[in-house]
């Protein structure tokens, strides 16, 4: 069952339209959120007047900054560094306004439309003031005393804060000493991601109605994090935990976005409480783009110092995070992730990396599929290109001198990631690289890309290489409860965004007990159903809820062991368990079913087998280390000539996840990573206009690749390098399809411009390539393969 | 994205249709595939009071060929036009243009006439009626008339039409087995509105060029029928050179605007690449 291309049990009740996402609760006389935003990115609020929209029928009210000045700005749930709280973000904008789209005042009606309408008629005047929008300008005053102290929550009185939230720098070794050494060669790499993020289906919404009967508030339709949403909500709204009950509904797709915490979704729970009406609250899609968390927006300098054979002794890098109007629930994530992880598969023998992380004003920023990994991944491969081309060594030579090695591991870095000691825990790097270049026949796709080259084609082939990271602890857990018919359900503290968490629990569970997989009902999302749960965030799920599921599922199978043996008078050696049958081992016939003996655990007879009632067991994993998954993407692609078009011909993703549980499962996220990896490489850009009005706030400025533009996705999913920290070996599959896409297409770009170096931002717009397709003095210089 | 109030009618007869509109006609909008006129809604960027919704109204749809033009019906749906029998160089041109319209739900709702009194300058069936010289029929209680091409397209979003009056049919003159047509066009994405996009209709008589029409979008705030190129063509021996000149007068000639999907030095580029491709002389490779 482990192992097995088992289908998702998901798609029985999605695929039939029977499923429940957030705008499918309805609730008798709920009222409909509309929230009104700031038209101007930056400009102090002179009046905001909501009379007339109290005046349509069917409004119940209007709120502004003075109904909810008792709340106190969003928290941080990663990375909470003390610098960052004076740059929290209020639920409506208390005086000044930071970014279009920022809330200012929320509408309340019985209707979605009429709510709309409402919002029109709010009379909102805000006197503009001069928007700051690059990160890389000097930083600037950005809030006064006055805000800083009130965003910081904590007491203290503090003074302005200009727009450098934050600057830290880690590192290892002597970075100066190895530079000032006289040896080597130095390169460096200016290299720049574009502001973009993921852009679920399903936009974000949220219901909420408090239960007077119950005397709970309930929330459905949380997503990624509902248990510290909970916890957030409950704090906000003065409730204890227990009074409040977050329930996940089905989720059209996470990314990273969707489900933190967000100004509108702490309006709509305090509705709740003091309108007493259900409060509901469905994005559209243009306040998604222009107010849901954008992420990537990063500016990087490389510098390395590098020995005649390739080997970089020394990399000093420094980098800019546009971090949009606030510092959302993510914290310095992004930016501690970056510096982190820049090396990558490499070792590196010193390290220095300076992050900046700043304020402008546009949308705040967050975490995306790969935070930090897709943008330093970038970086860090673009530099390698540029070293192989100035030492006139191959790409792969160069990749292949500087990796970590097997016998190395588990490598140590003396850095952290995600407050963690980043310890590689096992990989076979330079394994992985043979792997694909058998697999995807690189020689064949060398000696193709020379051959149309010769005849006049624009072709090009490239390739990056990358180190992920996984199952970030501390805990998770799960309980296994078989009822009397036998039925099993796995309840856990897990999210779903739909990657198909359930169907893997479900396998493990499967597995312990022999039983299908599909006949397994998986609860989780819902904090009246279990304690504890992280969330559905950095690819953590498989390595901890499934380790949970599988000591859940083993208490559970100790105990109908125990349970059979004094029923059947054998010792629990004999027995083993076949069909979700107890059987005596070597016996034809008898048994007991696991339905027959969670009976016999009725309370009565449980007490007398000195067993806890209930054929069920919690089961719980720890880990205080992540798990380090690594790949290579590789691509072929022509540029059209005429147009500047890039067409990606061929994308190649050769993976190591140390065990995949389900490798239908583990194919689809690269899949659908490698999908939003090309989405940033190539077409998805928020771009600002001169006075921070946003430019991309529809799907027709907005481009998401659609399957016209993405090929079909050649995979490579190895099982070579399993993780000694769990005890399935797994690491997790739910972003290395989005870490080197970047990297690769830039790689094969350059390679077919036969222009080294000459890609070293994204996305790659077509007018760009036709630039750079133009004659130029320089010559033309050829990639050494 | 909800759009604000409004009324809705259905008449059942095209008369029925113009006095309905006649009754508050810059209030109402004429509803017909209504693949632009609802997301513009949606967005609140058009707010008809009033909505007329002619997808009842009888004798509205079809091709006709007839002696010397071929009529074709407002509503006619793209996925029609895209599955014409037409012969000539006209059907396929037409067949062409419509496989390149948005995509297959908005093909199968969204109809000829309501594109052409949309009026964007990138849209595939504006630009084929700017090239052909097509005629619009409109239709109001005060009368009917027929506005040419040249008169039709005024500017973005903007036609000669009063607001009283509804599209009814577009006549575009039939071309004879002497003629090349084609389109070609460039887009991020399959399916988007075209960055730049380019039209031909050539009639060659032994070799040489009798007859040239030659219309772009995207360079201009409606189809720009480009006088370029069409002399450049006019009278030259037909060659892919030829084409090429062509479209590198009508580069030359074209004042494009720059926004993000492309500044205009790089829609000139297109107009060089495009056009040898709409007429299908551009070599491999290009």
């Amino acid at each position: 069952m482990i192992g097995s291309r088992a289908l998702r049990i998901e798609d029985r009740v999605l695929l039939r339209g029977a499923g429940r996402f957030a705008a499918d609760t309805q609730r008798a006389g709920e009222l409909h959120m509309r929230v009104v935003r700031s038209p101007v990115a930056h400009g102090r609020i002179v009046s905001i007047d909501g009379t007339e929209a109290l005046r349509l029928e069917g409004v119940t009210a209007v709120w502004t900054y003075a109904d909810v000045a008792d709340l106190p700005a969003i928290g941080f749930r990663l990375t909470p560094r003390e610098e960052l709280l004076p740059y929290r973000q209020p639920v409506l904008a208390r005086s000044v306004v930071r970014y279009v789209g920022e809330p200012v005042a929320v509408v309340f009606a019985e209707s979605s439309y009429l709510a709309e309408d409402a919002a029109e008629l709010v009379d909102v005047e805000i006197e503009s003031l001069p928007a700051h929008l690059d990160p890389d300008a000097e930083p600037v005053v950005w809030v006064d005393a006055e805000q800083a102290s009130w965003a910081a929550g904590n007491g203290e009185r503090l003074p302005a804060q200009d727009s450098e939230a934050s600057v830290f720098t880690i590192g290892y070794g002597d970075v100066d000493a190895a530079f000032s050494s006289g040896e080597g060669r130095v390169f460096t790499m200016d290299a720049r991601i574009g502001r973009h993020t993921g852009v679920p289906m399903e936009c974000r919404g949220l219901v909420a109605v408090y239960d007077e009967a119950e005397g709970q508030l309930i929330v459905d339709g949380a997503a990624k994090v509902p248990f510290w949403n909970r916890e957030a909500i409950a704090a906000m709204n003065g409730l204890a935990p227990s009074q409040v009950v977050v329930r996940e509904t089905h989720v059209g797709g996470g990314f990273g976005p969707r489900g933190e915490l967000y100004p509108e979704d702490v309006l709509v729970t305090v509705a709740a409480m003091r309108l007493r009406a259900p409060i509901k609250w469905i994005e559209d899609r243009q306040e998604h783009l222009m107010a849901t968390n954008h992420s990537r927006g990063q500016h990087h300098r490389l510098r390395a110092l590098v020995d005649e054979d390739g080997y970089i002794r020394a990399l000093d890098a420094t980098f800019t995070l546009d971090q949009g109007a606030y510092v959302r629930t993510h914290g310095a994530t992004v930016a501690s992730l970056t510096a982190s992880m820049l090396p990558g598969p490499y070792v590196i023998d010193n390290l220095r990396v300076t992050a900046h992380v700043r304020l402008t004003h546009k949308t705040p920023a967050g975490t995306y599929r790969s935070p930090g990994r897709y943008e330093g991944t970038f970086a860090r491969e673009r530099l390698i290109d540029a070293i192989a081309h100035g030492l006139g060594l191959s790409r792969e030579q160069v990749r292949r001198r500087n990796l970590i090695g097997p016998e190395q591991m588990p490598y140590e870095r003396p850095i952290q990631a995600m407050g963690t000691h980043l310890v590689h825990d096992s990989g076979d790097y330079a394994l992985l690289i043979d792997k694909a270049a058998e697999r995807f026949d690189f020689p064949a796709i060398r000696e193709t890309v020379s051959r149309r080259r010769a005849a006049g084609e624009r072709v090009g082939f490239g390739f990056g290489y990358f180190v992920e990271k996984s199952g970030i602890g501390p805990s998770e857990g799960a309980r296994v409860v078989v009822d009397s018919a036998g039925a099993v359900t796995v309840l856990c503290g897990a999210s779903s965004v739909g990657q198909g968490v359930d169907t893997v629990l479900a396998q493990v569970v499967a597995e312990v007990l022999d039983v299908p997989h599909d006949s397994i009902r998986v609860v989780r999302g819902r904090t009246d159903q279990f304690q504890y749960g992280r969330g559905a965030f950095a690819t953590r799920l498989t390595v901890m809820a499934g380790s949970a599921a599988l000591n859940a599922a083993k208490a559970v199978r100790d105990k109908a062991f125990r349970t059979a043996a004094a029923e059947l008078a054998v010792s629990v050696e004999q027995l083993r368990i076949r069909g979700g049958v107890v059987e005596v081992e070597g016996a034809e016939h008898g048994g007991l079913d696991l339905g027959q003996i969670a009976g016999i655990l009725e309370p009565l007879r449980a007490s007398e087998l000195k067993e806890e009632p209930g054929l069920a067991a919690d089961g719980w994993f720890h880990t205080d280390h992540m798990t380090y998954p690594y790949g290579l993407h590789a691509a072929l692609v022509r540029i059209d000539e005429g147009t500047g078009r890039l067409e990606v011909e061929r994308f190649m993703v050769a993976y190591d996840v140390g065990r995949a549980l389900n490798p239908l499962l583990v194919e689809g996220q690269i899949a659908g990573g490698v999908a939003q990896g090309l989405g940033g490489a190539m077409y998805e850009e928020f771009l600002y206009a001169a006075d921070g009005t946003p430019q991309s706030t529809t799907f027709m400025d907005y481009l998401v690749p659609t399957a016209a533009e993405v090929p079909p996705i050649e995979m490579l999913v190895t099982e070579d390098a399993p993780s000694p920290l769990n005890p399935l070996g797994v690491k997790g599959a739910g972003e290395g399809g989005t870490t080197a896409v970047a990297a690769a297409i830039a790689s094969a770009v350059d390679d077919a411009l036969q222009r080294p170096g000459a890609i070293d931002s994204v996305p790659i717009k077509p007018d760009t390539l036709r630039r750079l397709l133009q004659p130029t003095t320089t010559h033309d210089v050829p990639t050494k393969e | 994205m909800k759009p604000s109030a409004f009324d809705y009618v259905r008449p059942l007869s095209l008369d029925e249709a113009m006095e309905q509109l006649a009754i508050d006609p810059f209030e109402s909008k004429v509803l017909s595939g209504g693949q632009s006129l609802i997301p513009m809604m949606n967005f609140r960027l058009a707010r008809p009071e009033r909505l007329i919704d002619i997808n009842r109204v009888p004798g509205l749809e079809g091709i006709v060929p007839g002696q010397d033009r071929v009529t074709i019906g407002a509503r006619t749906r793209h996925l029609a036009v895209q599955n014409t029998g037409l012969q000539g160089p006209l059907g396929s041109l037409l067949r062409t243009a419509a496989a390149q319209v948005g995509h297959l739900p908005i093909r199968t709702r969204g109809t000829f006439g309501g594109s052409i009194a949309h009026c964007d300058a990138a849209s595939e069936w504006c630009l084929v009626a700017r090239l052909l010289d097509a005629e619009m029929t409109v239709r109001s209680t005060r009368g009917e008339r027929t506005i040419p091409a040249a008169d039709f397209f005024q500017a973005i979003f903007t036609t000669a039409m009063e607001p009283d009056e509804i599209l009814t049919s577009i006549s575009l003159p039939a071309l004879d087995d002497h003629h090349v047509t084609g389109i070609a066009e460039f887009a991020r994405r399959a399916g988007d509105f075209a960055i730049v996009a380019a039209t031909a209709a050539v009639k060659i008589e032994d070799g040489v060029v009798t007859r040239a029409r030659v219309c772009l979008g995207g360079v201009s705030e409606v189809p720009w029928r480009s006088q370029a190129a069409e002399s450049a063509l006019l009278g030259s021996a037909w060659s892919a050179g030829a084409v090429a000149e062509a479209a590198a007068a009508a580069a030359d000639e074209v004042d494009p605007p720059s926004d993000s999907h492309g500044d205009a030095d790089y829609r000139r580029d297109l107009v060089r690449a495009l056009l040898p491709r709409a007429l299908n002389t551009a070599g491999a490779g290009s």
